[in-house]
């Protein structure tokens, strides 16, 4: 037991001498939290809103009024001639133009029904879309409230909900992915660079010596970075729910358990790739392109699992991040409870088993 | 007494023979050379010695055990010192001494005794908490070899200890050799430059796997009517086969 408090002692050394190992285990994931949760967003914020309105009555003004109340829109000029608008979007004035028709309110009243057109720029689909799904959501808020004074609906207007992440916030989105990617950075690679660099530097061989067992040198090594990730997975939350508000509906241990059979797994990935490769360099490299690639690309957290090509969905399965970042979505954003994250939790467990047990083994055979 | 006996050690991987049945033994508080060129199998004899690989046949005891069946117990007895003076470059001295008293199960309330006396003993108390990185090449590789008998080992096995170091600091450091010796450390070391050989009580020669010659350097130089161990060696490594890596 001496032993193996002594070398822990020695792991933590070497990780608060190096600058950038400080730098990489805890200001990473604070930084990329808050780049993805901030600057990098999917939302759309004051977007500048072109008005073209020739009946001017109090439909029309009520409506504008509320677009320009929220805080996605920012009401940059009335348009007076219908001609102009292409050029509006060409000297990029505004990003999204709406359109009345004359006589809005009175044809409302008469007819039942209102026209309007929303015009915006689709060489950018996502931005296009989210913008005219806020537009749409608030028209048809004044709809309602509209419908609520008559006696007859006026209009059926298409409802757009958007569950559990109604303002479309891009941190419920990022938040399960960083998770997910953060921890398996901190675990695997840095892992399997600490134990490459004891072979780089030729200090393996003094321990393999020593009557220190190989299982107790590894378990050693792991065990600092076990607590760092600890350590990472409270700032991520703490971060996530008092700075991105984005809150942990669902349950918060079975949240806790999940992550950890995840920073099991990635260390136990970490071993795996220090036992296959002899210097930092090319560990670093294969955790990066081995491990990190397919966390960011085929996890679905950036893009969909549901949109891939049929091949690269089956290939998604066997990336654990995938089922992590699925789970977590579960648990933080939709609020559900255990019994939603069975095929989750035995999934990551039965890999997270298998990963421990292929590292221990080929650790051995190394040695 | 004997610290180490081999007989008749042999290692193949596959149908290659890196060790081909050597013998011989080696007495308590003598200094033993373990001469070869590069690929003549010094490496892997030391491994087997060591318990980090085992042998395909023979036996071998070290420090009174068996290095097959006890591997376990040589280790404990042992110190070992690689050819790059492995120590941790980013602990300090004394952290680096501590870590391996701690490893090799030194008590507690010892270890700080021991680690001031080994320092006292190569002047180097005002260096104890200076990191390893910033110390001159020929400190560290002392440093290195105190690592290696923190833990007073009946053997030390060093690995080419004086690569790449300068002359002066070579003598400075076979000087803590014989130091160790005096305290009842036996040394097993490989080298390749010649002129250390002459340091040694006795030198084995190998050449292709086998151990070519065994005696001690004066015998050794009469019997091939050589002037130094250098011409000893090239009489005897001219017979070899294999390229050395």
């Amino acid at each position: 037991m001496g032993q193996f408090f002594v070398f822990i002692k020695k792991e933590f050394y070497h990780i608060f001498r190096d600058r950038w190992t400080m730098i990489i285990l805890l200001i990473l994931p604070v930084i990329m939290l808050t780049l993805f949760g901030f600057a990098i967003t999917t939302e759309v914020k004051n977007t500048k809103l072109g008005v073209f309105d020739p009946s001017k009555d109090i439909a029309t003004r009520s409506i504008i009024q509320r677009l320009q109340a929220n805080e996605y829109f920012i009401l940059k000029k009335f348009i007076s001639n219908p001609d102009r608008i292409e050029d509006e979007f060409q000297r990029g004035e505004v990003g999204l133009i709406i359109v009345f028709p004359e006589k809005f309110y009175e044809n409302l009243l008469h007819t039942g029904e209102g026209q309007i057109q929303l015009i915006t720029d689709g060489s950018d689909p996502n931005n296009a879309i989210t913008l005219t799904n806020y537009a749409t959501n608030i028209v048809a808020s004044y709809q309602q409230e509209l419908n609520k004074t008559a006696v007859i609906p006026y209009q059926i207007v298409p409802e757009i909900k958007l569950l559990y992440n109604p303002r479309l916030k891009g941190a419920y989105n990022f938040v399960p992915g960083i998770m997910g990617m953060i921890l398996m950075l901190i675990c695997a690679m840095m892992t399997s660079v600490a134990i490459a660099r004891e072979k780089e530097k030729g200090t393996m061989e003094l321990l393999l010596v020593s009557p220190m067992k190989p299982l107790v040198v590894i378990l050693s090594k792991v065990v600092p970075y076990f607590f760092v990730s600890i350590i990472n997975l409270a700032t991520i939350l703490l971060l996530s729910v008092y700075v991105l508000e984005v809150p942990v509906t669902g349950s918060l241990f079975w949240l806790i358990i999940i992550s950890l059979i995840y920073i099991f797994l990635s260390l136990a990935l970490g071993i795996l790739i220090s036992s296959l490769v002899n210097s930092q360099v090319v560990a670093l490299l294969i955790s990066g392109a081995v491990l990190m690639m397919p966390v960011l690309l085929l996890s679905g957290m950036i893009f969909p699992v549901e949109s891939m090509p049929y091949l690269l969905q089956l290939l998604s399965n066997a990336v654990p991040a995938r089922w992590f970042i699925m789970a977590i979505k579960k648990l933080m954003i939709k609020g559900l409870d255990v019994t939603s994250i069975y095929k989750e939790l035995i999934i990551l467990g039965s890999m997270a088993f298998f990963f421990i047990v292929v590292s221990l083994k080929t650790f051995k055979n190394r040695l | 007494m004997q610290v180490i006996e081999a007989e008749n050690l042999t290692k193949r991987f596959g149908k290659f023979t890196a060790v081909d049945s050597i013998s011989f033994d080696v007495k308590e508080g003598e200094i033993f050379g373990f001469l070869g060129a590069n690929g003549a199998g010094k490496t892997t004899a030391m491994r087997m010695l060591c318990g980090l690989i085992k042998p395909t046949s023979g036996q071998g005891i070290v420090a009174g055990y068996d290095i097959k069946k006890q591997s376990e117990n040589v280790k404990a007895n042992i110190g070992y010192m690689s050819q790059r003076f492995s120590i941790y470059e980013d602990l300090k001295v004394w952290e680096n001494l501590r870590l391996f008293a701690g490893i090799y199960g030194i008590p507690n309330r010892k270890i700080n005794d021991r680690i001031d006396e080994l320092l006292k003993r190569l002047g180097f108390e005002s260096e104890k908490d200076t990191l390893v990185k910033s110390l001159p090449l020929g400190w560290k590789q002392k440093l290195a070899f105190l690592v290696a008998i923190v833990h007073e080992p009946k053997v030390v096995f060093l690995d080419e200890p004086t690569g790449g170091v300068d002359p002066a600091s070579r003598r400075q450091f076979w000087e803590l050799i014989y130091e160790a010796t005096d305290r009842g450390i036996t040394v097993f070391v490989t080298t390749h430059y010649m002129e250390e050989a002459e340091y040694c009580n006795r030198v084995s020669i190998m050449v292709d796997g086998r151990i070519e010659a065994m005696d001690s350097p004066r015998n050794l130089k009469n019997k091939f009517e050589a002037e130094s161990m250098d011409e000893v060696f090239h009489k005897l490594a001219r017979k070899s086969t294999r390229t050395g890596d």
